[in-house]
Parts: structure tokens; sequence; C-alpha cells
């Protein structure tokens, strides 16, 4: 194989450099450079290592930082959001987004309790009820999106008002206890320490994969590239858009679960909005366009890493909880800024 | 004018076992807007035919009913004597139909061998054969003298001209055996003009492939179709071997309709 196909500079071509002809370490780093700066995660990376190395070396909270309780806080605060992270980004890859799906976490776990103390389900089988719960939840935001053409922002708003109102009529807003024989289960999902961080890597990995190296993922860049274009093509454009709709609303069902497993509790003020923001800002910070046709799966697991550091960091810091958010905000802005100022280094670089 | 239009309501001899695509009595409405109102069409096999007629006429509808994108309201298509339903742009594939649009079929954000296979991937299990697509896209461009940096490159990165060949190289390698060309010349260089003319004159020369290609400019159409045909009002009103007519007077036939219309419109004021 030749040279420039080696060079595989395409989004989708992924990682490809081979290794070097030998010609000693620099040039071998000076290669290696090029093309881990050609990854599109190349430049949220930097941003989360520079994050890394100020809170961890430079700030005062430095102490503190690499301890065994705050590394699991960070991969607490990033896990189940780069989870629905995932989803986001292959919506708004296809051109769609999902405003719903902070509902749906916050729904699934009631389904789960209601499923196991009510219809005495067995636990493990109630927990896949409410999974396929969220795929129905997906299956409908598909449809009103794709076949009655609501977009998808307002349609996907308004089922999140359905589900939030249909959540707290069922649990008349009471938060719930876990029933006790799911506890033993629940350890897998969310009730070790490390169970959210390891289901959010395994899927990150799986769907990652999907996008870049599957006709799936191809097909959805397509659809968000060039709508028209692509159904031109043959590509059922309708499977793409109802498939991703029902991978969001399933990996929503999925945080939502290992939330309730790992505070112990079913809160009907979990979810919302709020994580669905977090997720759509962590796809963007870590490379997804807005306006369709390109993103990354892993990128938003960085985000999603950038934002969690940022806010335990600030918390080390001892800043209060009033301005922080100020803080943040301007945090998201400033990532944001930097990437994209990056990412346009990384194209001309390219070119 | 009406005197070189075979039956404009019965299907065009020779019999249909003859020809390898007809379309008979091909209708097509969007709304309020007629697009084609009776349109019959064949293809010999081997036959290189040209679609000509004034914008709006019908032709780029035409053409994606026959390449299974839309459903005709009324009409059939005949397939090597057989009439088919074209499920869509697979099903059509899969019968051996295949095309180029007129907007191209481009994604933007994808590498050129990419978009070179487009639903049809190559594969290895579940994953892209990226490594075989990358090869035989290079393969198949150089073949055809496409010169682009590097098939890795996003196709939003080319000109209008490498895009159209991208777009034709995509169709020509697929095996396709009728090949409907919409406007292939229209983003091209006179050089990459001659380039593509010169790749359906290699099909002629083949045999086995008939080619309908839309094109505005009569000399080009004159100089590599064996047929003429054009399309006014959504109906074909003119069917003649090349060899029996002249630009002069495809010219002469579409300035006329012009001019009636021009007329119309006068008296309507």
């Amino acid at each position: 194989m030749s040279e420039t196909a080696q060079r595989s500079a395409g989004s989708l071509a992924g990682p490809g450099s081979g290794p070097g002809s030998g010609k000693g370490l620099r040039s071998l780093l000076g290669r290696g450079g090029a093309a881990f700066l050609r990854q599109r995660e190349a430049s949220v990376f930097i941003v989360a290592a520079v994050l890394v190395i100020y809170f961890g070396f430079i700030s005062s909270a430095s102490a503190s930082f690499f301890t065994r309780l705050n590394i699991i806080n960070v991969s607490q605060g990033t896990a189940p959001f780069a989870i629905i992270a995932i989803g986001e980004v292959l919506l708004l890859v296809c051109g769609e987004i999902d405003l719903s799906v902070g509902y749906v976490w916050v729904l699934s776990p009631f389904l789960m309790y209601f499923f196991i103390t009510d219809y005495h389900i067995p636990v493990f089988l109630a927990i896949v009820l409410a999974l396929i719960c969220g795929a129905i939840i997906g299956l409908i935001n598909g449809f009103l999106v794709v076949r009655l053409k609501v977009p998808s922002f307002i349609a996907t708003l308004g089922t999140a008002f359905i589900l939030n109102g249909f959540m707290l009529t069922i649990s008349q807003a009471q938060a719930k206890n876990l029933p006790p024989e799911a506890l033993g289960i629940g350890k897998w999902f969310g009730g070790f320490a490390w169970a959210e961080i390891i289901w959010a890597v395994v899927l990150v990995a799986i769907f990652h994969f999907v996008l870049i190296r599957t006709r799936w993922g191809l097909h959805t860049v397509a659809t968000g590239g060039n709508l028209l274009g692509a159904s031109e093509a043959g590509i059922s454009v309708a499977k793409i858009k109802f498939g991703n709709f029902m991978v969001t609303s399933t990996l929503g069902a999925i945080a939502g679960i290992l939330e309730a497993f790992r505070t112990n509790t079913i809160d009907p003020s979990a979810g919302g909005f709020t994580p669905m923001f977090y997720a759509v800002a962590a796809a963007v910070i870590g490379g997804t366009a807005l306006a369709g046709g390109s993103g990354t799966v892993l990128g938003a697991l960085l985000g999603m890493l950038v934002l969690a550091i940022l806010q335990d960091g600030f918390n080390l810091l001892g800043i209060s909880s009033n301005p922080f958010l100020i803080i943040l905000g301007a945090a998201i802005l400033a990532a944001m800024i930097a990437n994209v100022y990056l990412t346009r280094l990384r194209r001309a670089g390219r070119s | 004018m009406t005197s070189d239009v075979s039956e404009s309501s019965a299907p065009a001899a020779p019999g249909p076992v003859a020809d390898v695509l007809r379309g008979e009595h091909i209708s097509k409405s969007f709304g309020a807007v007629t697009a084609l109102t009776d349109v019959n069409i064949r293809l010999a096999p081997g036959e290189v035919l040209g679609l000509i007629g004034d914008n709006g006429a019908g032709k780029s509808t035409l053409l994606k009913i026959l390449c299974g994108f839309q459903p005709p309201d009324t009409g059939r298509i005949l397939l090597r004597g057989e009439e088919v339903t074209l499920k869509g742009v697979d099903n059509a594939r899969a019968l051996g139909i295949d095309v180029v649009y007129q907007d191209l079929a481009l994604i933007n954000e994808l590498s050129v061998y990419h978009n070179m296979y487009l639903n049809r991937e190559l594969r290895r299990g579940p994953m892209l054969n990226n490594r075989k697509m990358r090869r035989l896209a290079r393969e198949h461009l150089a073949d055809m003298g496409v010169r682009i940096p590097s098939v890795d490159v996003e196709v939003a990165k080319l000109s209008g001209g490498q895009r159209q060949g991208i777009a034709v190289a995509r169709s020509v390698y697929s095996d396709a055996k009728i090949l409907l060309l919409d406007e292939p010349l229209a983003a091209m260089g006179a050089k990459e003009g001659a380039l593509i003319l010169g790749l359906v004159r290699d099909l002629k020369a083949r045999g086995d492939v008939s080619v309908i290609i839309i094109a505005h400019n009569y000399a080009q159409v004159l100089e590599v179709c064996d047929r003429v045909n054009l399309l006014q009002h959504g109906e074909i009103t003119y069917d003649k071997p090349s060899a029996d007519t002249s630009v002069d007077e495809l010219t002469e036939m579409v300035v006329q309709e012009y001019r009636a219309a021009l007329e119309a419109r006068q008296k309507g004021r």
C-alpha cells in the first residue's frame, strides 16, 4: 500500500498512520505528532490535558486532584452525560437533535421500579423492558420527525414535556427507594463505584466504531451532509434517522438506570433538560458540527470529561456554587473557542 | 414539427423485445404542476440516446423515474421486454440501471472513495473495507483520467469538474447495463468534457451498455448519440437518428418553442 493511502486524512478514515520508515526518532515523533493533530479529537484532547495539568499540578487543588475519591467523582460526573452524548452525536451528525433524552433518563428507572414492584417482573427483565420502552420513545420521536415532518427541535421538546408529565403522574412526584431485590444486579449498573465509567467507555468504544467504521455510520454522515444526495444514492435516510433516535432514547434509559443505582434512589427531579444540554455541549466541544455531516463519539466523551474536570476543579478550589455557573459558562465558551480555533489550524495544516 | 413525431399517443415502434428499456405513457405531477403528461421513450441495446429540451421540460423528472428514485403517476416501465416496478434506486441498480444526477448526489463531508462507493460499500464482515475501496477508487479514476490530489480528500475541496468526474466514474464502474446521465458535462471544462464524451464513446464501442444523456450542447449530443429525443411540455415531440438531423434543426425546434410561448404570452396581454 502506498504512502498516500496510509495518510488517511478523510474524516471517516480514522487513524491510519503506519510505522515510520525508521529514519530516526525525531521524524517518527514529527510524523506521529502530525497524525495525531489530523485527528478530529486532537483539539479537545489538548484542552482536557491542559485542564488536568492545571488542576492536577499547578493549582492549589493539586493535592486532592489525583486522589482515588476525586477520580471517581470526575468519572461519575462524566459517564452518564457521555452516554447520552453518544446519541446526540449520532443525531447531530444525521442532522437532528433530541431534547427529550433527559426525560427518558428520569422516566426509565421509574418504569423499572413499577415493573418490579407492581407487576412482579424479575429485575433483569424489568431493566430490559425499561430499555425497550426507551427505544419505543425514540421510535415515537423518529415518527414525529421523519413521517410527520416536525422539526426535531420542536418534536422532541413536545415529547420531553409529555414524558416529564407522565413520569410525575405515575410517581406522584415522589422519590422511590430501589426495590431491595434489585440491589444485587444493581452493582453492575452503577452500584459499584467504577460501573458507570466502564459502561460509558464500552458504549463510547462501540459507537465510535459504528460511526467511523461501519456502513451505518457512513450513511449517518451522508444523511446529515446531504439529505437529498443521500436519498438519491438510495440510502434509506428514514431508517437512519429512526435508528439514531431509538439509539439515543435507549442510551437515555441506560443513563437513568445507572444513575438510579449509583445514587441509590429514584428521583423525579433527576435528569431533565440540564444533562441533555451538557451532552449537546460535550458533543459540540468534542468536535461535532451542529449543522450535521460530521462528528465524533470519542470527542464527545472527551468534551464531557472537560466539563466534568472544570466542575470538579472549581469545587476543589473552593469556589462558591453561586458564581460557579458564570465560570462554568465562560469555560464552556473558552473551550469551544479554543476548539474552533484549533480545528481551523488542523484543517489548514491538512490541505 | 409535428410530422417528426412517431405517433405521439402510441408507444414507439419497434417491438418491446428489441428494446433494453422502455417507458410507456409515463406521467408525473407534483401538486398542481404537471411535469410529464404522456411520455413514450425507448432505448435499444448498445444505443446512446440524447434527451434534449428546454429547462423545466421534465427531463430530470423522467430520468428520476427511470432510475427508480420516484415512481411515475401512471404508465409502465419495461426492462428487456418485461414490465418492472422499480421499488427504489437500490432496486433499479440491482436490475442494472445506474444514474448520474444533475446535482451529482455527492456528500461533501465524505472522502472521494467513500463517495465512489456510497451505498454500495465494500465490506469485510461488519466493517467497511476502506483499503479496497480506496485502491479501486484510485484505479477507476486514473483509468478515466480524472485528476484529483488524493482519493482521501473530502469532495468539498474539489472543483466542479472533478466532482462531476467522480459522479460519472461512480456510475460507469458500477457494471450497469443502462446508464442515465443528467447533464454529465455541465460543470466540465473543454478538456474534461472531452474526457466524458470519450468515455461514452468507449462504452458504445463495448456494445453492451445503453445510455441516455441529457445535454444542452447540441453539437456534443450529435457527436456521441445515435438518436435524439426532444422533450417538450412533458411529452417526447421529436425522435430522429442523429444522422438525419443537425445542430441547426435542433436549435430551430427549441427556438420555435420559445417563439410560440412568447406569442402566446403577448396575445394574452
